[in-house]
């Protein structure tokens, strides 16, 4: 843990305070009285869970979101951004993990977009290039980014520098990074981190998303925790622990219901095998799913869930490994691979990749199933019939079969992506995040289907964000963290557990 | 090979290296390479004297200014179909007004101008207000062009005095003016390109839209700007075209393929259909190319629908060429 | 006397219901007919509309093959140039001999076929938007067409051949003379319907036009499903080809602007452009209302070019709506 008071005193006055900041979205209440404070020269990191508000305060902070109530005070006056833009030229960037930049136009020209310095009506390119080797060279990055170069020809450390640059030509005094170190190599991370200190040298406020904590514990002076939406602590660095950071974060009572785990007895041998899998983004994938069982997937955002789900399904598939279904190897290489072998996927986001949003309820509930009979096979009337059977059974709520699928509840859109699979005779049943965007009593009601498919004999692999749910729903649980599963947990952990493992902070309680 | 011819290469590969150049300016080279080899094999054997050169000189002028437009709008990651009857209306109106006379040039001058501009505006409008394709917005413009014109006029129309026609055929020295036309064209058009804000601002909207507003730029001001230069530059390109044939007729810009023979050119000389990234400099190189294969196979006699045949398919294949190289990038 | 409570009104109402869900394609063709029909009385009478269908069969047809394409989320513009194709191929190949009839349209319809499967290539595996791509073949069709008949009007088609656009069937019960075409239409538009609605296809179709992602994660092999999209057309356009050679007789510019009128169609019948929504009877029905309209405009005394413009306005004014809705609908 470095020295954090660095020779200079703490400014009085913060530089940035967000004040009993609330937001409400349909169904959610997103952030309630949130405050915040970061002062001059100080490194704020904020820590939370998935979901626990951190980028909607962020995208408050900025602008781009309106607070329903509360207020923000930057350098001792209040502001209220209606856009980015306005931010941005009031001295308060981000930097975003996707970059804003134009990979083919070269460093200069995307720092001065749109306000490129004119001279007798043209636009002045040496003035352009001499101010952003200034501002390079305040980074000490000039010896190695030089401003003509394109963006497309840096790294991503490189542009992420460029970032910097561009938010010091606006004049930041306040700058949020959220997750920087996502795309870093560890002396990359070396080279951010003198930046940052260069940075609170020179008095700039600098709020840190991160989930790392040995990142966190090295740059941050202090750490505010969000959970649900609130502020629960915020502490200066030396008076915390990581676990003692991850207890903050997560520990909540159960107040939901959730439908009974399984019987052991209910469960069956295993009936889909995967051994050493890996791609591009997993290795060491080994596991088994058993007919009547539940199976939770939780992790940090980027710890390879939804890379598991997909290379399962056949989207991004394994490169390397094996998968045996019901004893016999099979090669997954595309979804209709894992669909012929009896495997759906609902999809992170269904409205992208999960439904056709401009057809009927039940030309979606038959996709799969007319997708796999043939391109010419006949429509039929059982068909039809089948599809209200199976609409009932998921409990859609619709102005009829016909109706557009576009026009129906998150939750009942849901649902048509599931009989889309129940349509199928799947065996194995992938849910990524199923209660997404679902107000509370749709929820529970994806619960109940979704035990009732695994008393049906079905497999499910659930993985959700949400780590009530992943507890109350699993009858184990896969902890994954940068691309492999990190542990197994039996059912009903406590959340911390999971965090610990989802983190890597082996710690004795 | 020696250690000295070795280095040697090495410095020449640097300096090639270091000018920047468009991969298609190699594409070029090779290409007038092996067109003066095959016909010097198989053809007149007089590819490279002065008049088989003014030739395709003078051929590149006529798409070489309208492919200058259709850079611009493509940089903005829009296009535009409707140039090749943007030609024809100014041909045959140009012809149309001035009736042989000098004294009417300024006047048919001023009116064309004002065509384009108001046909650029339109498109310009539609693209970003209504938010039409910009495929289907120009394909529509060009068909409306195409129905008043040929409902007014089916034949050559008016004519154009000899003083006017001194841009199709005179030279300034050995230069024809035409090719004067077309390279102040070309500069102007690079000027504004790389020179002023406008440019920069257009490069931006190409790369992305979103990223572009954010930074503040006025994004649709800047792509209407750039349909109005594409349709000013038809504009030119139909006022050279009238000026070689004479008088107008309404099936000059249909005739030449111009629509899709400047988006080729535009696409071969390395300019991305996704729009910010390219330039005027390799879509004239692409104009050379379509020259030097025009005169390739007229040299070798090859029949002239074949030629269309091949026209058609090198549009494909380049823009699928260049899909695949920028995937290849992204990768 | 009677008495209309509110029960009456209740049922009736509720009767007149299905009036609500009528396309609006009909309402206004329904229109167009009858003022036609004013304009000109004689068009009531079997013989004069049975020659208005005739002469609009060809459109009839593509626009039918036209509508897989464009539901698929695509454009297919090469069917103007493969009409023109299969026309002086076919001239060119029959040679005014009757007994080679059958297998030079079995040849016809083999190089319709090939051209399909071209254009989902370069689609599917070159990435190459459909639009451009048909675009380009269109240019390399028609430079085909001109090559094969050495760029006149050359050859001859007999008279079985000939029959298929010119003939009729005389003392029909009812209708007197039925053309040869409208049976055509008849047999081709029964299967087009059938393929399209009476098996998965056509949702198929729409599901990979409305979100090709989530069609291929549901396994749709989407590929295919364009590829039978794309052949459909050109066989529609051998089709028309086969129709128009037997009643235009043999030119070079016999398909000329097809493409368009059968886009023009499908859109005025209500597929979106985007894809995702339309069906087979109300392209035709689409196709039957442009047919219409353009008479009408003969009958105001407009001049031909005039159907340019028109088209222009629809299709501009189609994809403007399509946008205006999509962007309402994920608000």
């Amino acid at each position: 843990m470095t020295d954090t008071t660095s020779g200079q005193p703490k400014p009085s006055q913060p530089v940035l305070v967000m004040r009993g900041i609330t937001k409400r979205f349909p169904g959610v209440l997103a952030l309630n009285d949130v405050s915040l404070e970061c002062y001059a020269g100080e490194v704020h990191a904020i820590v939370g869970e998935n979901g626990a508000g951190k980028s909607t305060l962020m995208k408050i902070l900025v602008g781009a979101y309106q607070p329903d109530s509360g207020e923000i005070v930057l350098n001792g006056r209040p502001v209220h951004f209606r856009h980015p833009r306005e931010a941005q030229s009031s001295s308060l960037s981000i930097i975003y993990q996707e970059f804003n930049l134009l990979p083919d136009r070269t460093v200069a020209q995307n720092i001065f977009m749109g306000r490129e310095p004119v001279r007798r009506g043209l636009i002045d390119n040496r003035a352009m290039v001499e101010r952003t080797q200034e501002l390079l060279a305040q980074l000490k990055a000039d010896h190695y980014i030089r401003p003509n170069m394109l963006i497309r020809q840096l790294s991503v450390a490189q542009q992420q520098i460029v970032e910097i640059a561009k938010s010091l030509s606006f004049e930041a005094r306040v700058l949020v990074m959220d997750e920087p170190t996502a795309a870093l190599s560890p002396s990359e991370i070396e080279i951010l981190f003198r930046i940052v200190e260069d940075l609170k040298k020179r008095g700039i406020a600098l709020v840190y998303i991160s989930h790392r904590f040995n990142e966190i514990f090295q740059i941050a002076d202090r750490v505010t925790v969000l959970k649900d939406g609130e502020r629960v602590a915020t502490r200066d660095i030396n008076d915390v622990t990581a676990s003692g950071l991850v207890h903050l974060m997560v520990g909540r009572e159960l107040s939901q219901y959730y439908p009974p785990y399984a019987k052991s007895e209910d469960i069956g041998a295993p009936f889909v095998t995967i051994q050493n899998g890996g791609n591009a983004r997993l290795h060491n994938i080994n596991l088994e799913l058993r007919r009547g069982e539940v199976v939770g997937v939780a992790g940090l955002q980027g710890s390879g869930r939804t890379e598991l789900a997909r290379a399962i399904f056949g989207a991004e598939p394994f490169t390397s490994g094996t998968i045996t279904i019901n004893g016999k190897t099979v090669r997954i290489d595309r979804p209709r691979s894992a669909i012929q072998s009896n495997i759906g996927l609902l999809t992170e986001d269904r409205k992208q990749e999960g439904l056709a949003l401009k057809q009927s309820v039940r030309d979606n509930v038959l996709l799969a199933q007319r997708a796999l009979r043939g391109i010419f096979s006949r429509v039929t009337r059982k068909a039809h019939e089948d599809a209200s059977q199976l609409v009932e059974r998921v409990d859609v709520r619709s102005a009829g079969l016909d109706q557009q699928v576009q026009y129906l509840s998150g939750g009942n859109q849901q649902k048509v992506v599931l009989a889309k699979w129940l349509a199928t005779d799947v065996d194995l049943l992938i849910f990524d995040e199923p209660t997404r965007g679902i107000d509370v009593n749709a929820k529970s009601n994806i619960h109940e289907i979704i035990r009732q498919l695994a008393q049906a004999g079905k497999a499910v692999l659930m993985i959700s964000s949400e780590l009530p749910e992943v507890i109350g729903m699993g009858d184990r649980i896969l902890v994954m963290r940068d691309g492999t599963i990190a542990g197994e947990l039996p059912k009903g952990p406590e959340e911390t557990e999971i965090m610990l493992l989802a983190t890597g902070e082996q710690v004795s309680i | 090979m020696s250690v000295q011819s070795r280095a040697r290469l090495a410095r020449i590969r640097t300096f090639i290296d270091s000018l920047n150049l468009p991969a298609v300016y190699l594409i070029l080279v090779i290409t007038f390479v092996t067109a003066y080899l095959l016909t010097t094999l198989f053809g007149r054997g007089d590819f490279l004297s002065s008049s088989t050169l003014t030739n395709m000189m003078v051929r590149s002028v006529a798409l070489g200014i309208v492919a200058v437009g259709q850079t611009f709008v493509i940089l903005g990651a829009s296009i535009d179909l409707s140039v090749a009857y943007l030609i024809s209306v100014t041909a045959v109106m140009a012809s149309y007004i001035m009736q042989g006379e000098t004294s009417n040039i300024p006047l048919a001058l001023a009116v064309v101008l004002g065509i384009g501009v108001v046909v650029g505006t339109v498109n310009g409008l539609i693209v970003t207000r209504l938010k039409v394709n910009p495929l289907i917005t120009t394909l529509g413009t060009g068909l409306v062009m195409h129905g008043i014109l040929n409902a007014s006029f089916d034949n050559f129309v008016g004519a154009v005095p000899s003083s006017f026609q001194v841009l199709g055929y005179d030279n300034v020295g050995p230069v024809p003016v035409s090719v004067l036309l077309l390279a102040t064209v070309v500069l102007l058009g690079n000027f504004i390109l790389q020179r002023t804000t406008f440019g920069a601002h257009l490069y931006s909207v190409g790369g992305s839209e979103e990223t572009a507003r954010l930074s503040g730029v006025r994004t649709s001001r800047v792509i209407i700007g750039a349909h109005i230069i594409c349709s000013l530059t038809a504009v030119l390109t139909g006022l050279f075209i009238v000026s070689r044939t004479g008088a107008g007729a309404p099936w000059l810009g249909p005739d030449g393929v111009y629509d899709l023979e400047s988006i080729a050119v535009t696409v071969l000389g390395g300019t991305a259909l996704s729009g910010g990234k390219g330039g005027v400099w390799g879509t004239i190189a692409g104009v050379f190319i379509f020259a030097i294969l025009a005169t390739l196979f007229n040299q070798i006699g090859m029949d002239t629908y074949l030629r269309q045949v091949l026209r058609g398919l090198i549009i494909i294949i380049a823009v699928a060429a260049y899909q695949y190289r920028s995937k290849e990038q992204a990768a | 006397m009677m008495t209309l409570n509110a029960q009456t009104l209740a049922t009736l109402r509720q009767r007149l219901r299905w009036l609500g869900a009528i396309p609006p394609i009909y309402v206004v063709l329904i229109a167009l007919f009858v003022w036609i029909w004013i304009l000109n009385p004689n068009f009531s009478q079997s013989t004069v509309f049975l020659s208005f269908l005739r002469r609009a069969t060809p459109l009839l047809i593509l626009a039918a093959g036209q509508l897989f394409v464009i539901v698929s989320g695509g454009f297919d513009l090469s069917v103007g140039s493969l009409i023109t194709l299969t026309v002086l191929g076919s001239a060119v190949m029959l040679d005014n001999d009757p007994s080679r009839t059958w297998w030079v349209i079995s040849v016809m319809y083999l190089i319709g076929i090939g051209v399909g499967l071209f254009n989902a290539f370069v689609v599917n595996v070159l990435r190459v938007s459909s639009f451009i791509g048909t675009l380009g073949m269109l240019l390399a069709l028609k430079g085909l067409a001109l090559y094969w008949s050495s760029g006149a009007p050359a050859g001859y088609l007999p008279d079985n051949f000939r029959i298929f656009g010119r003939g009729v069937v005389e003392d029909v019960p009812l209708l007197g003379r039925l053309p040869y075409a409208v049976i055509v239409l008849i047999v081709f538009a029964t299967i087009a319907i059938f393929i399209y609605h009476g098996t998965s296809l056509g949702k198929l179709i729409k599901t990979v036009g409305d979100n090709p992602q989530a069609a291929r994660l549901s396994g749709v092999r989407v590929s295919w499903v364009r590829t039978i999209a794309f052949v459909t057309s050109s066989v529609s356009a051998v089709t028309a080809g086969i129709l128009l050679g037997g009643f235009a007789g043999v030119s070079t510019n016999v398909g000329d602007g097809y493409e368009l009128e059968a886009i023009s169609a499908v859109v005025l019948g209500g597929a979106v452009l985007l894809g995702g929504q339309g069906s087979v009877p109300n392209a035709i029905a689409g196709a039957l209302t442009l047919r219409a309209l353009f008479t009408l405009l003969n009958l105001l005394g407009l001049s031909a070019p005039v159907r340019f413009v028109v088209q222009g306005i629809i299709i501009i004014g189609a994809a403007a709506y399509a946008a205006y809705s999509m962007r309402r609908s994920s608000k």
